[in-house]
Formats: C-alpha cells, sequence, structure tokens
C-alpha cells in the first residue's frame, strides 16, 4: 500500500448501506460460481461511491472479505486502476483531458481557467473541500475537445468562457448541463459559432 | 462516398429514438432468430466471407478469429467478451455505438455468441463512460423484458445473457488479455501468448475478444449478405468503417464512410476541412495514437484503409484521424504522446515499463532543444530496443509515434537543438 493512503485518517470500518448491499449481490451474480473475485471492480466502485468519492483501507479489507480474496489482492487492484481515489478528494472531482487531441483544439487554456476559477493547482483540493483538480488521459471524447470530466458526466466542446461558467455554477450549488457546451447534440459536425462564444465570454467577465 | 443505402449505422449522431421500439423500426432485431438457426458454420463463412478485419485496431479477420474457438462445446462453456474499452488517444467511435446504437451491439453480440457458441458475453466498458454504460443497461434490460436475449433468446432455442463490466481508468485493458484479467479481478497485466484467448481465456474457458464496432456491423452483414459488406469499400478491406476526426478541422465529428475514402475527402466533407486549408495542413495521425505520424506530402494521396496506411508506414488502427495544421508544435505533440504511454505501461516488462519512461524525458528535452544532435540517433535507437521485446504491443505503440517523428521531422528536432545551442551560446557570450 502506497504511503499516500497511509498518510490520510483512516476510518476504522466499513460496511455496505442496506441499498448497496443489494448492488453488491447484483454484481457478483453476474460472474459463474466460484468466479466472485471478478466483482471486486465494481464493489470497490461501489464503496467508493458509497465514502464521498474515496477508498479507504477499511473499504477494501471488507470487499476482500466479502468475496474471499486476499486482501493484498484487493490492494493491488485498487492501487492499479486511476479511478480509485486513495485518499479524499472534493465533492466535485474535476478532471481535464491533456491529451493530444484535446491539447490540440485548447486544453491548455481549459486547465489554465480551473486554475484560475478554483484557485488551485492540478493534483489539489480547494480548502473548503468542493473541488478536486486533476489531469486526466484521454477520456475518449476526441471530437468533442477539449473536453472535462466532473464526477460522471463529460463537459464537452469548452472554451476559456464555458468551462468559466461550469465551475462557477458547480460553486453555487447549480447543476451545469453536461454534454457539448457549443450547442451540438453528440458527435455529430457542427460549426462553432465563434461570435456567439465570445458574447458568452463577455458575459461571464 | 457512402451511400445513403449502404449506411449500416443511422442513428449514429443520437438523434433519432434510442428506444427498442426506435430500433427495431431502422431494422434491427429483424430476422434474428432465422439467422441464428442457420447455425454456427453458415454464421462464420458469411463473416469470413464479408471481409469483415476486427475494427480495434489490428484488423485480423474476424471470421477467422471466431474459427479458432473450438467446434464443439466440451466441460469448459465459450465466453464472448465485448471490448468497450475505448481510449486510445483520438478515438471516440464506439463510445457513439454505446450510447446511440445499443441495439445493434446487443443483437451482434448474440449472433456471435450463437457463432462462437458462447452463451454468455462480458462487455468490458471503460469506466469513465458512466452515462453510456447506463444507455447500454437500458438497452439491455429491454431487450431481455423482450425475450430478445436470456433464455430461449429470440425464440431461437439459443441461451444468451450478457453482462456489462466497468473498467476503472487503465488504457492497457484494451489489450485483450490484460481486459481477460482485468474481468477476473485482478490488476490488468498482459499474458504471455500462447496459449491463445480462444483456447485457454476467460476463466481458462475459450473466449473471443472482439471490438464494439466490429460486433456492431455483424447483424446487417448477415442480413444484407456477406457479398453486399464485400463490395464496399476495397479489395481486402472491405465495408464501411467509423471514423472520428479531431484536431485541426473546421467540424470534428464521428461519421461512418466507405473504407479506402480519401484522407481528404474525408477531412474536407465530413470534417469541414482543415483550419486554414488544406495548405495549411502539417500533419495526420490516421489512425489513433499508436501509428506513425504521416506529413502532409503524404496526405495529398492518402487512403484510409487497412492497406493503404501501412504502405504510408503508419497504420490504419481505429480510424482516429487527428489533424494537425502549421501552428502545431510536432515534437510536443509526439512528447505528449509519450507521456501518455509512460503514464499507462502496466510495468511488468522491463523494456516497456524503463523505456518508456527514458524515451519520454528524452521528448521532453526535444520539445525544448536541450539535447544534442546524436541523442536524436539514440532516442531511435532506444525505440527499437522497446519494440518487439515487450509482451504486449503497448511497447511498439509507444516506439511508433517517435519513429514517425524522427522519420518525416528529424530537421524540426535539429532546428530545435541547434536554435536552443545558440541561444545559450549568446546567453554566455
Amino acid at each position: 500500500m502506497s504511503s499516500e493512503a497511509e498518510a490520510v485518517q483512516q476510518p476504522d470500518s466499513f460496511s455496505f448501506s442496506a441499498e448497496n448491499q443489494g448492488r453488491v449481490k447484483t454484481e457478483i451474480g453476474k460472474y459463474p460460481d466460484g468466479r466472485q473475485a471478478s466483482a471486486v471492480m465494481p464493489l470497490l466502485d461501489l464503496a467508493q461511491r458509497q465514502n464521498n468519492g474515496w477508498l479507504p483501507r477499511a473499504a477494501m479489507d471488507h470487499v476482500a472479505e466479502l468475496l474471499g480474496m486476499p486482501p493484498i489482492r484487493v490492494y493491488e487492484v485498487a492501487t492499479f486502476y486511476t479511478m480509485y481515489n486513495l485518499k479524499p478528494v472534493g465533492k466535485h472531482h474535476v478532471q481535464v483531458c491533456t491529451n493530444l487531441s484535446c491539447w490540440l483544439r485548447g486544453s491548455d487554456d481549459v486547465i489554465t481557467t480551473c486554475r484560475r476559477v478554483l484557485g488551485v493547482d492540478v493534483g489539489q483540493t480547494t480548502e473548503d473541500g468542493m473541488f478536486t483538480l486533476s489531469e486526466a488521459e484521454c477520456l475518449g471524447a476526441c471530437s468533442n475537445a477539449p473536453m472535462m470530466q466532473i464526477g460522471d458526466d463529460y463537459y464537452e466542446d469548452l472554451d476559456m468562457g464555458t468551462t468559466q461558467a461550469i465551475l462557477t455554477k458547480l460553486r453555487e450549488g447549480g447543476v451545469p448541463d453536461p454534454g457539448p457546451q457549443i450547442g451540438r447534440r453528440g458527435a455529430e459536425p457542427m460549426q462553432r459559432d465563434h461570435a456567439k462564444n465570445q458574447a458568452a465570454e463577455g458575459e461571464d467577465a | 462516398m457512402l451511400k445513403e443505402e449502404n449506411r449500416i449505422f443511422h442513428n449514429i449522431h443520437g438523434f433519432k429514438d434510442l428506444s427498442l421500439a426506435g430500433a427495431r423500426s431502422r431494422g434491427d432485431w429483424d430476422g434474428t432468430k432465422e439467422l441464428i438457426q442457420k447455425g454456427r458454420e453458415w454464421l462464420i463463412e458469411e463473416v469470413k466471407n464479408s471481409g469483415l478485419r476486427g475494427r480495434g485496431g489490428a484488423g485480423f479477420s474476424t471470421g477467422m478469429k471466431w474459427s479458432f474457438m473450438p467446434k464443439e462445446v466440451g466441460d469448459r462453456p465459450h465466453y464472448l467478451v465485448v471490448n468497450a474499452d475505448e481510449g486510445e488517444p483520438g478515438t471516440c467511435k464506439d463510445r457513439e455505438i454505446l450510447r446511440h446504437e445499443p441495439h445493434k451491439l446487443l443483437e451482434g453480440s448474440l449472433l456471435a455468441g450463437a457463432a462462437m457458441g458462447a452463451n454468455a458475453a462480458y462487455c468490458y466498458v471503460r469506466g469513465e463512460f458512466y452515462r453510456e454504460t447506463e444507455a447500454l443497461q437500458r438497452a439491455v434490460d429491454e431487450a431481455r423484458d423482450a425475450g430478445l436475449i436470456g433464455k430461449n433468446a429470440c425464440g431461437s432455442g439459443w441461451d444468451f445473457e450478457f453482462h456489462l463490466h466497468r473498467g476503472a481508468g487503465a488504457y492497457i485493458c484494451g489489450e485483450e488479455s490484460a481486459l481477460i484479467e482485468s474481468l477476473e479481478g485482478k490488476k490488468g497485466q498482459p499474458r504471455m501468448k500462447p496459449p491463445f484467448p480462444a483456447n485457454v481465456g476467460l476463466y481458462g474457458c475459450p473466449t473471443t475478444v472482439n471490438n464494439v464496432e466490429s460486433i456492431a456491423v455483424v447483424p446487417d452483414i448477415l442480413r444484407r449478405g456477406a457479398g453486399w459488406f464485400a463490395s464496399l469499400g476495397k479489395p481486402n478491406n472491405t465495408g464501411t468503417k467509423l471514423f472520428a476526426i479531431s484536431g485541426h478541422v473546421e467540424t470534428p465529428c464521428v461519421v461512418e464512410e466507405e473504407m479506402g475514402i480519401t484522407l481528404r475527402e474525408l477531412v474536407d466533407k465530413h470534417g469541414g476541412g482543415v483550419r486554414g486549408g488544406w495548405d495549411n495542413l502539417l500533419a495526420v495521425i490516421p489512425g489513433g495514437s499508436s501509428v506513425p505520424v504521416v506529413p502532409k506530402s503524404l496526405c495529398d494521396t492518402l487512403c484510409m484503409d487497412f492497406d493503404s496506411c501501412r504502405d504510408a508506414q503508419s497504420g490504419l488502427g481505429t480510424a482516429a484521424v487527428i489533424v494537425m495544421d502549421n501552428s502545431t508544435d510536432i515534437v510536443a505533440g509526439i512528447a505528449r504522446l509519450s507521456r501518455f504511454y509512460m503514464h499507462e505501461s502496466c510495468g511488468q516488462c522491463t523494456p516497456c515499463r524503463e523505456g518508456t519512461g527514458w524515451m519520454s524525458r528524452m521528448m521532453e528535452r526535444m520539445v525544448t532543444g536541450s539535447a544534442s544532435i546524436e541523442e536524436i540517433d539514440l532516442l531511435e535507437e532506444i525505440t527499437r530496443q522497446v519494440e518487439g521485446h515487450t509482451i504486449c504491443a503497448l511497447g511498439d505503440a509507444a516506439a511508433w509515434p517517435i519513429q514517425g517523428l524522427i522519420r518525416h521531422f528529424r530537421p524540426v528536432m535539429e532546428k530545435r537543438i541547434n536554435d536552443y545551442q545558440a541561444t545559450r551560446n549568446e546567453q554566455a557570450a
């Protein structure tokens, strides 16, 4: 287990809520008898969701016990995959893709805007615990670049103005509309209306 | 240019009814039972004859892959695994199938399952595609309620279960044997081959891993006939293909086109053209981050199919077209990809674990020019030492973009280094 996980305040115990116990059963039921270890990923995800977005050691131990796995096998999985957070994260985990397709279309601007609006650097959490800012590898929405993921949602076709608007809305407790921010539905070809975007930026400023 | 009557994905952009009823009105789930009842041999032969080559990047014959599964189901059950762990930089086509055409994937899975003797399929969707997984799960529930999957699927006598499994953020799990490891509840580290999955795969059982798009086109191939699919595109590069266009074009998009379309037509007709016009083009990566970059001089005549891209010393890969105009710092762009491979190396093989780090750190210096001219050859040498010396293809994928850069943009790298030295000398003087 990494020193990173050791450094945080770890709860003494973890157990799944009554509602999640049903989900645990469903997940384990997807796999053949004796192959319940296959459910380790969905169960860790479930535990993380129940625990405010991060995975404490006690949750890993609980999952190990449920699945009859040696705890070390569960730690291996929890440390291998990037979506398991081994320390607390902000209420909104902002993950900006900076890979090639996003970089070509201005992910540097998105990162800069996030840092400016949130007042934290990549890898940091705001003091009020509202936001954690991360840089992500390709999130598979390259025709809608640049983009970021916040929680389970993708925000796509971003620029400085729309990035700022989304973060401001979240900070004020609102729910910004996910998906492309230039008025298209998905990945159909559509001309960006530069004039309209500039006007929107003006409003935010 | 693809004729409307030959289009497979009528709702790829999601404007039409996403429900089962909507999918049926577009021809999905039509006569599935009769297709299954034609038997395993017919199904496999038909897909083989269509010339369909795997849409996940490698381009291996899908029908051939199916034929490697044991002819009879013995003590060990057979499994179909659908690879929806889309994460190759530039690639975002399977996402559109998952959220907008899920019934094509489900019907294709059932047909593929029947063809290879699998009563169960696991679809491994990348963890970040949470909304896409929800959309697919809705389709699974609809199909199960309608008796299209489950016991006696479509009334065909064939039992077929379809399970979703979400990944958790590891590019390497797109490699089929790493995906199988991950599905078994382990770290996603690729397995040595042989044995191949068709013999020893998921839970030690015969398994075939297919890309989402490969499976989703199967129902149309079987309904309209192998000959129809084979008549599209070019010999040995048949059918239609989803292309993801990203980067410096006016209208980035995902679009279905005929295989073999010229890059220029694809970019001009669907991408709205290169930003600033075709002459402002610097280079294109035609098949996702793992294939070498193609400079403008070759782009002018490049056709988008497996063999043409290979002849241009690149590859069609996932048909993820990343367009870069003349404003691009190509060295920085490739350096970004090197950083990606360093991050995503699973750490199992030494040449890849260490080599991706070496390559990335050298590339970072190439970006500023803080290197010597001889180091370009050293960098090339390292890529050759990594390439072909690892269990899986991630090592190759990390090496090729750099090799492409050196092959086509060596003067840019040399100028960067000379300029850096000149600035240093000025400062010293």
